[in-house]
């Protein structure tokens, strides 16, 4: 390219400046998911055709089970907390480059170290147990997650492998956990820690059927946009993420942000864990493996990484997620349903990542050129 | 010069008749005419940028020269693309393998077949190639898989390939960069004796001036897209082809310098570390660069230069030997970076000191967005990037449509201005710069050396890694030659002697 003069010739003129342009580049983030989003559905649409169901009345029945009504609202809000803290998980360590999408290990860890904990302090004040519980599960998710940071970085592991199959190692160690030394004996047909005491449980927040796991992910949400966004941590990581060399050159500290940023993502997973236990089950067993990990990475690729972008995203997966019981007593469909569409979207979302730059009405840059 | 169509034996005589290739306004290759007569060994040498590649590049078909013919046998031919050279009889190899590591050298063999059938009748096979290693000069083992072979011997099965697939004129391209030094006399060996017994003719590009005379029988010199000489190696001495390589030029009208150098900044001693292919070490013994100074480093790319810089910027771990800046000890973390005012310049800028993707106003805060006045801070602050870029791209002429731009969306020129705003704002101690020039124009090209220079004169110890012979002649106050990982020759640039130091370059002490 040869140096073209673009410069309007007076001090702090752009070709690019003005709203128009500011306009075009924040929309390439907002649309491109968009657009890959309706292809998802679209392609959904057409399966569901083939199998002689009807598209029209799917998403008819998941916007009525998933936001139709209070009662659907509450029912989705409960199941965006783990989605919110899973994709943080996701969202975190790809800032620096990092795709890890094992943080359904740091949940089962989280959960299966929360309630191992819960029938030992169960003399302490909710008040007091609580937080402890939080904090015990986010430390778990931080050590598992943060060993695939150091383990990329130190020994050049690749995370997306490590992470993985540390998540089934992480899966048998909570079943090793709770068939064995952490069991109930109570627990007769579901191996289950011991129940928690009634003090130490988390209930809901006022006037919804919604335990406080919400609002406490969407806290995260934002305070993870302000760590990245705002603080100095933040740009070098994007630094880093955005070019590992440059980063080394300018003399960051590229192992401390890859373990820090991929350890704070995996005490996100580990708490959602702590506060499925202590919200939900009341104990912890399998029912933590129920995928909320895998489902995080879709709402990560979706929002961009932005953890801003993930409240609404994770809301609009719950909801999907709300719905596919009466999706699958109305309409005869399976339970792998909505596994079926989470891939599709996940399909487009990948094949959408191609086209940043290359679509003109978003690169105000070349707006003027031939 | 008439060049006989063809020996008995089969090797092809190719010749080149005012060979030019244009670039946009940028002539790359200006009637280069260079032959090569059937069942000799010709020597292609020159400079980075001399315009060698491209002159083999024409003949291969990868590019279509804008004048000149190419003569292959004696006829003229037209050469489209590298399929219509190969059905000719010409043939490549490249500096760096093109084997499939996991398969046999047989497999290797039979896949580089363009006829090969949909089903392999690998007995055939088999015995087809070894009744043809029987017919060679030389061999290697057919059923191991490739990445088990030394280095030397996949060059002997690259040539082998050639020579397999009928090839009766082969260009070589640095065939011995990667070899060690009795590697490189095996493989040379094998194929001037190929060339004795007229089976191929073979043009080589080369640097190395031990190479030209030990196997070569002619040689012809580019310079600046130019043929500067040409003739028997019998006739010539090394000094005459370094002379002709280097041509008679004298060092291009310095910049200013003023003031006189000072105390030292930057003190290497008997640092060592593994280069890039983690075979060899690049060593350096003894190194100074003194306030107001510029150390220039000249040397064929590929010698240990990138290895050096990234031992300078902490990419690449030192297994001994000390780095001392400003008296102290120096292990390139941000901390101590900010506190010496050292500052890097690495080669490809976007590719080495940007983030493609993150607007300008960002990379331009690289250095300093960590910074409140002398202190540090946590919070960033989002304007003072903005005004801090808005200055500088004034200040430095950085041509973009926008502050928010992608770095990426800027040309070469404007990345270089852009990262040379960031690194020589406030006060610079030492500059550490690699080949900051290469692919800019003209124009980018004299004030960035400008820039250079100021830093020098207002007091910088500046150490310069460049390609480029005349840059350095032209910047440094002493200049240093590296040569197969170590400084093989310093002198002081005002008594500096290009025979000298292309004698060095071409790694002959």
């Amino acid at each position: 390219m040869a140096d073209q003069p673009l410069t309007g010739g007076g001090t702090g003129v752009f070709a690019a400046d003005g709203w128009q342009a500011a306009l075009a580049r924040r929309s390439e983030a907002v649309l491109i998911p968009l657009g890959a989003l309706l292809a998802g559905f679209l392609v959904f649409s057409l399966f569901l055709l083939i199998l002689g169901k009807s598209p029209a009345e799917f998403f008819a029945l998941v916007y009525k089970a998933g936001f139709g009504t209070w009662f659907s609202w509450q029912n989705t809000l409960s199941r965006t907390a783990p989605l919110l803290f899973a994709a943080l998980c996701v969202a975190l360590p790809a800032r620096l480059g990092l795709v890890v999408i094992g943080g359904e290990g740091a949940i089962v860890l989280g959960g299966v170290m929360a309630g191992g904990l819960a029938g030992a302090i169960t003399g302490l004040p909710g008040p007091l147990a609580i937080p402890l519980l939080a904090l015990t599960g986010g430390l778990a998710g931080a050590a598992w997650i943060g060993a695939v940071g150091a383990l990329r970085h130190y020994r050049g592991v690749n995370e997306t492998i490590a992470s993985l199959l540390m998540a089934y190692i992480a899966i048998a160690l909570m079943n090793h956990l709770v068939e064995g030394p952490l069991r109930d004996p109570a627990s007769l047909n579901k191996p289950s820690t011991a129940p928690l005491a009634d003090h130490l449980r988390i209930g809901d927040m006022p006037g919804m059927d919604v335990h406080w796991g919400l609002a406490v992910g969407i806290v995260c949400c934002l305070l993870s946009w302000v760590l990245i966004e705002r603080t100095t941590w933040g740009f070098a990581a994007r630094v880093a993420g955005g070019n590992v060399r440059a980063a080394q050159v300018q003399g960051l500290p590229v192992g401390r942000l890859i373990v820090g940023f991929t350890a704070l993502g995996g005490a996100f997973a580990g708490l959602a864990g702590a506060f499925e236990v202590a919200a939900v089950h009341g104990s912890a067993n399998g029912s933590l493996a129920t995928g909320y990990g895998y489902t995080g990475i879709l709402i990560a690729f979706l929002a961009r990484h932005n953890p801003l972008a993930l409240i609404p995203v994770a809301i609009l997966l719950a909801g999907f997620e709300a719905s596919s019981g009466l999706v699958q007593r109305r309409m005869g469909l399976p339970d792998a349903t909505t596994l079926v569409l989470q891939g599709f979207v996940f399909i487009a979302i990948l094949l959408s990542d191609t086209l940043y730059g290359r679509l003109r009405i978003f690169a105000p840059e070349r707006w003027g050129r031939g | 010069m008439t060049v006989k169509s063809t020996n008995p034996q089969g090797a092809l005589g190719v010749e080149t008749v005012g060979m030019t290739m244009r670039f946009g306004g940028f002539t790359a290759l200006d009637h280069v005419s260079v032959g090569v007569a059937p069942g000799s060994f010709h020597a292609l040498l020159g400079e980075n940028g001399a315009g060698k590649s491209t002159l083999v590049k024409c003949m291969m078909g990868f590019y279509h020269a804008s004048e000149g013919q190419l003569m292959v046998g004696g006829h003229e031919v037209e050469v489209p693309d590298p399929r219509a050279a190969h059905a000719l009889g010409l043939g490549m190899v490249y500096q760096h393998f093109t084997l499939v590591p996991s398969l046999t050298a047989a497999e290797n063999l039979v896949i580089s077949r363009g006829d090969t059938p949909q089903v392999i009748d690998w007995r055939a096979e088999s015995e087809n190639l070894r009744a043809f290693m029987a017919k060679m000069p030389f061999s290697v083992p057919l059923d191991q898989p490739v990445r088990a072979l030394a280095a030397g011997e996949k060059q002997k099965l690259e040539i082998l390939k050639q020579l397999y697939l009928g090839r009766k004129f082969l260009i070589l391209d640095e065939p011995t960069s990667v070899l060690t030094l009795e590697e490189a006399d095996e493989v040379l060996g094998h194929v001037r004796s190929l060339c004795e017994a007229g089976q191929i003719s073979v043009l080589m590009i080369t640097h190395k001036f031990r190479e030209v005379t030990a196997y070569a029988d002619e040689v012809s010199v580019l310079r600046r897209g130019k043929l500067v000489g040409a003739g028997k190696v019998a006739d010539l001495s090394h000094a005459d082809m370094a002379a002709m390589m280097m041509g008679d030029q004298a060092p291009a009208a310095p910049a200013d310098r003023a003031g006189q150098s000072g105390a030292p900044v930057l003190s290497v001693s008997g640092a060592r570390a593994l280069d890039r292919s983690g075979l060899k070490d690049v060593t350096i013994d003894a190194l100074n660069v003194r306030e107001r100074e510029i150390v220039g480093i000249a040397g064929i790319s590929g010698n240990g230069q990138m290895e050096f810089m990234e031992i300078l910027t902490g990419q690449r771990p030192v297994k001994a030997g000390s780095i001392v800046v400003n008296g102290t000890s120096y292990h390139a973390t941000r901390e101590e970076a900010r506190i010496n005012c050292v500052r890097y310049l690495p080669e490809e800028p976007l590719h080495n000191a940007c983030a493609p993707k993150m607007s300008v106003t960002e990379n331009i805060a690289f250095r300093s967005f960590d910074m409140n006045g002398s202190g540090t801070r946590f919070w960033l602050s989002n304007s003072e990037m903005r005004c801090r870029a808005a200055e500088l791209v004034e200040a430095f002429k950085v041509k973009t449509a926008s502050l928010d731009s992608q770095m990426a969306s800027l040309s070469g020129g404007n990345v270089q201005r852009a990262v040379l705003a960031r690194e020589l704002t406030g006060e610079v101690d030492l500059l550490i710069i690699s080949n900051p020039c290469f692919g800019l124009d003209f124009s980018a090209v004299a004030e960035i050396r400008a820039r250079i220079m100021d830093a020098r004169n207002k007091g910088a110890a500046v150490l310069l890694m460049s390609e480029d012979l005349d840059e350095i002649l032209e910047l440094a106050d002493r200049v240093l030659v590296m040569s197969e990982g170590r400084i093989a020759y310093e002198c002081r640039a005002d008594e500096a002697d290009v025979a000298t130091i292309g004698h060095h370059m071409g790694g002959h002490a």
